[in-house]
């Protein structure tokens, strides 16, 4: 058995699917996960994402060791209440986890972790911190439910306390407020409107339950990975890991090499990484042919393998299979996938595949 | 709990087979088994004229999770395949045992039907996977 979130008994109760999912017992869909993909893209969803760990780092030293440990530089959060995604790179230049840090003041850092890495992580940080004056707080108290959709926000708004209710609605993307332990964030990982929202664990079924009787469908970990297979969004653990860095899974874009002179773990990995001829390619497929791809297929090129699929699978905007693939560089226009030892066409795109409701790629063959 | 019709045989890997009194049978996959395998968006389904073997592996029905073969219950000969299932693949889902058959296949030997298992037998069967 897997470790429960406070929301454990309300999936129950749903007759939700539950699976293990580092080292959880989470819900996989409450029926049709592909119902519950269209209800965040058209209207609301809500997921438990009370797996996920925050982690803050308090400190004078918070800014300078959080600018040493992340590849994204911290630096760039000047407002209070903004957020950044980052990688946490191991000194080979792989990714120790991707995260989400938000700046709560000047030397108050909120961070979120996957799953099944954090325990991993916090050992990460803690052997680090060393000479910084920082205090690394795991919070296994708060529970997160994530709010997404066109209709999202405007759901969950009057389920919010009055601390924090018109601070929320106020925030622009990638802002959160806080007030009465609620932290509220306008992020997510589905390429749609919403809010995460952390809050103390006994409180989660109260917010849980008055968002099911406002309308907002819950969604499984089913919906949540073809939603962000479609919102062009990385999975850790898939589409890079402690063995492949950020310049190869399509996200060189998180990576602040400005200014020059700030040292990151990493870096000189990353460096020497950057101008390698065979540095990998990390691109999108739609698959033109029939079929659906899959996690860990070849990509083919005129019957030559140029790489593997690391996330694939059914997108149900597109009604057809997507995936991302790491490949050879100077692959073209159009590929193959293998499927059962079969090649099936797909063209290359340039995620995302669908943003906000509508749909980024040409669809046509 | 998932329907079972007692007019139909079944495997023990979630097939039904129906018997059509005309030398063919249909065959599709169990409620229990849709269920089992969520929404269903691809199906691969056998050419007409293929000649099977039994327990062979005949069809492919992905879901959003993962791809499973579908074993030919009894040798014989396909003879038709489920059209319908090419852009609904999901009428497995919401009519396992009728709008979503698989394929229809001219059995070798229409007595091998007498094998396969009951409608109780296969409740026994799904019982003890749980």
């Amino acid at each position: 058995m897997g470790l429960r979130t406070p929301l454990f008994s309300e999936h129950e109760r749903l007759g939700a699917r539950l699976v293990p999912f580092g080292g959880w017992d989470m819900p996989l869909h409450y029926g049709s996960q592909i119902e519950e993909h269209h209800a965040v893209r058209r209207g609301a969803g809500l997921f438990d994402v009370s797996h996920m760990r925050p982690v803050d780092i308090d400190g004078p030293g918070a800014l300078p060791f959080l600018r040493f440990l992340l590849a994204n530089d911290v630096a760039r959060l000047q407002s209070p209440g903004k957020a950044l995604y980052s990688c946490m790179l191991n000194a080979q230049g792989g990714v120790v986890d991707d995260l989400i840090v938000y700046a709560r003041s000047p030397d108050r850092y909120r961070l979120v972790v996957n799953a099944g890495t954090a325990d991993k992580d916090i050992a990460w940080m803690t052997a680090r911190c060393a000479g910084f004056e920082v205090v690394i707080q795991p919070r296994a108290d708060l529970a997160m439910i994530a709010v997404q959709g066109p209709e999202a926000r405007a759901r969950a708004e009057p389920r919010l306390p009055a601390a924090v209710r018109a601070n929320a609605m106020r925030l622009q993307p990638f802002f959160a407020a806080e007030g009465d332990g609620w932290f509220v964030g306008r992020t997510g990982y589905t390429g749609e409107d919403g809010f995460e929202i952390m809050l103390p664990g006994e409180q989660a079924a109260g917010l849980w339950q008055a968002l099911l009787a406002a309308g907002v469908h819950p969604c499984g970990l089913g919906a949540r990975d073809t939603l962000r297979l479609e919102a062009g969004m990385n999975l850790y653990g898939q589409d890079m890991d402690d063995t492949v860095g950020p310049l190869e899974s399509g996200l060189g874009w998180t990576v602040a090499w400005e200014p020059a002179e700030r040292d990151f773990i990493g870096r000189a990995a990353l460096t020497g990484l950057h101008d390698d001829p065979a540095r990998r390619a990390f691109v999108g497929l739609l698959l033109t042919g029939p079929g659906i791809i899959r996690n860990h297929l070849k990509v083919l090129s005129n019957s030559v393998e140029m790489g593997e699929i690391t996330s694939g699978g059914f997108s149900p905007t597109l009604e057809r299979s997507i995936a991302f693939a790491r490949v050879a560089p100077g692959l073209g226009a159009t590929c193959e996938v293998e499927i059962r030892g079969k090649p099936v066409s797909a063209r290359v795109v340039k995620p995302p595949f669908v943003r906000h409701g509508k749909i980024l790629v040409d669809r046509l063959t | 709990m998932s329907n079972v019709p007692s007019d139909l045989k079944y495997t023990k890997s979630h097939e039904w087979v129906r018997d059509n009194a005309d030398g063919t049978v249909t065959v599709g996959i169990t409620d229990h088994a849709q269920e089992a395998l969520g929404d269903i968006v691809f199906v691969e389904a056998p050419e007409s004229g293929r000649e099977v073997d039994a327990d062979e592996a005949t069809a492919v029905v992905e879901s959003v999770k993962a791809a499973s073969d579908i074993y030919s219950p009894l040798a014989g000969e396909i003879v038709e395949s489920n059209d319908l299932l090419t852009d609904t693949p999901d009428a497995i889902n919401t009519s396992p045992y009728d709008e979503g058959w698989i394929f229809r296949l001219a059995p070798s030997d229409m007595a091998a039907l007498d094998g396969l298992l009951d409608a109780a037998a296969y409740e026994k069967v799904v019982e003890d996977e749980a």
